[in-house]
């Protein structure tokens, strides 16, 4: 095989993929008493694809990314309330914001080491909640209310049941998963990757590495910034919640349960995570954080490969 | 014989770390396609005046010219896009990658194509086929698909001079290309050093006296930090100072 080949070959669309987002797009109309959670999930596993971009394939570590999802969900919601109320218009409005935004934020995380930049990013995530906390536009502790989304594309209404919802979340998911493919497996994505494996080596073969690290900082902050908008229009609201810092958090376990560096990591990750949040909820409403720890604890103690293959668990080799 | 031109000039290079002269004044000239060995004991500054000449540094005083342009205060991605590339002493390489995507991304880069997002690595047929040339050239080509970080260690030794001339230098610093390379390794490696592109200047810094006099035509002797001497190779050998000061109390030198 020649190198052409070779690197097509480790790059293309395998037969699973198509099959799998089929199937996930049509899960709002098979599952329909199930399409609120499955509008949440595909919003938290766009948010974790997005975070996949700087940690998973760059190396920013981050505990502040709900700072963009943040600014996301309120520019969305504060631009159906007072500008027009619809959606993919306030979708991209929301998106180039948080956009801007990651720009001016990427010059903080450009110096010092992981630990630095991991106080820095939650330092902006809290200061972004508390400006939502304090200013009168945004409706303070209360959240923002009284949000009407207009229909989708002017024909779908967002029902109560939330399958307008769910197909409109993952229809946005699922073409900034292309993009964020096409991203990861350019020229561009290779550079980022091997900023990651070796910064002092990225520079000596020419690469600009702070530009970089710059220029991917801000488009996930657009992208985690189009999953805040998705909150706060299918939900028709947005409170400080979204700036919280357990959500940044929360999505780093994600990324850990569904696997890093690996787009449909996040996408596992938050469908593993939410559907497991979902069922532990309701059958023990008060403990199921504790649930949601063993399991933690049990992946990371066998590891992810093990752990799904449980014929390997017992005798065996290795 | 005129002397060719030279290509990359060091002109009183001085680093100084608190009270601790690192490099004191250091003048070097290396000509086009020199083959040019810097040598020294250990803690004779040959690492740090690379870090210097490729801007992992800054000198404290002097500065530095590439093809007659001052790059002193270049950054160093600035400065392997003007032709000066290294490797390093000790492996800095992509550990995730297989060595195809290495060389494709470096290739790719070097051509300028680095920022662009939306075409896949490899797409360029002018990309793939400068991999494939690198990695027969390096004997890298069955191996090619493998994860870097599971490679032998002299495989993963080529890969670092591949990677430095995928970006096809004008200048290159070898730093101890064969520091660490099992014996039975070693003689792929030295072929490669070897046959390295006529036109390429290369700095090589080694310990290895077999590489060192069978490689350079030039040498310069770096002691604490200056330069204690320069010339060609039969000159050094002879050199009493040289003798005294570096390989060791007069001993007859062996030559390559």
């Amino acid at each position: 095989m020649n190198a052409q080949e070779s690197l097509h070959d480790s790059r293309r669309w395998k037969l699973w993929e198509p099959v799998f987002w089929l199937l996930a797009l049509a899960t709002p109309f098979v599952l329909g008493s199930h399409a609120l959670i499955i509008n949440e999930i595909a919003i938290v596993a766009l948010f974790a694809v997005s975070l996949d971009l700087i940690l998973g394939y760059t190396g920013i570590v981050s505990l502040g990314h709900a700072a963009f999802f943040g600014m996301g969900a309120y520019t969305a919601a504060l631009f159906a309330k007072h500008v027009m109320p619809d959606p993919l218009v306030g979708l991209g409005v929301a998106i180039v914001l948080s956009t801007l935004f990651g720009a001016v934020c990427s010059l903080t995380i450009m110096r010092g080491t992981d630990l630095t930049r991991l106080m820095v990013t939650i330092g902006v995530g809290l200061i972004m909640m508390e400006l939502a906390n304090k200013l009168d536009f945004t409706g303070g502790a209360d959240g923002l209310q009284g949000v009407i989304m207009g229909p989708l594309l002017g024909r779908f209404e967002f029902d109560l049941q939330g399958q307008t919802a769910a197909w409109y979340s993952l229809c946005v998911l699922l073409v900034f998963f292309i993009l964020a493919k096409r991203l990861v497996n350019s020229s561009f994505g290779a550079t980022l990757m091997a900023v990651r494996d070796n910064r002092l080596r990225a520079m000596a073969i020419g690469i600009p590495v702070t530009a970089r690290l710059a220029v991917i900082y801000t488009i996930a902050a657009g992208v985690a910034g189009a999953a805040g908008a998705l909150l706060a229009q299918t939900t028709s609201f947005a409170s400080i919640d979204v700036f919280e810092f357990h959500r940044s958090a929360d999505l780093k376990l994600l990324l850990v349960i569904g696997g890093i560096g690996w787009l449909y990591g996040g996408v596992t990750g938050a469908i593993v995570f939410k559907v497991m949040q979902d069922w532990l909820s309701s059958i023990t409403p008060q403990y199921w954080t504790f649930w949601i720890g063993l399991f933690l604890v049990v992946l990371v103690m066998v590891g992810r490969e093990r752990l799904i293959r449980p014929w390997t668990w017992f005798g065996g080799k290795k | 014989m005129s002397s060719p031109e030279i290509v990359l000039s060091a002109q009183g290079l001085v680093k100084r770390f608190g009270g601790i002269t690192a490099t004191g004044n250091v003048n070097l000239d290396l000509r086009k396609g020199a083959r040019h060995a810097l040598i020294g004991p250990n803690g004779a500054g040959k690492t740090t005046l690379i870090n210097l000449l490729t801007g992992v540094l800054e000198p404290t005083e002097g500065r530095i010219l590439l093809q007659g342009e001052d790059i002193t205060n270049l950054a160093p991605h600035q400065r392997v896009r003007r032709g000066m590339v290294r490797t390093f002493q000790i492996n800095q390489l992509f550990d995730t990658l297989t060595p195809l995507e290495t060389l494709a991304l470096t290739v790719s880069q070097h051509m300028g194509l680095g920022g662009r997002w939306w075409q896949p690595l490899g797409k360029r047929r002018d990309v793939t086929e400068r991999c494939e040339k690198l990695l027969a050239q390096f004997h890298l080509t069955e191996v090619m698909n493998q994860k870097t970080n599971v490679l032998a260690y002299g495989k993963r030794r080529l890969l670092e001079i591949a990677i430095a001339l995928a970006c096809e230098p004008s200048v290159l610093l070898l730093d101890e290309p064969v520091a660490g390379v099992p014996a039975g390794e070693r003689e792929e490696l030295l072929q490669t050093v070897a046959a390295l592109p006529a036109d390429v200047s290369v700095l090589l810094i080694e310990h290895d006296m077999d590489l060192v006099f069978s490689f350079a035509n030039r040498m310069t002797v770096l002691v604490n930090g200056t330069v204690l001497t320069e010339g060609d190779p039969d000159t050094i050998a002879n050199d009493p100072q040289v003798k005294a000061v570096y390989l060791g109390h007069g001993e007859e030198l062996a030559h390559g």
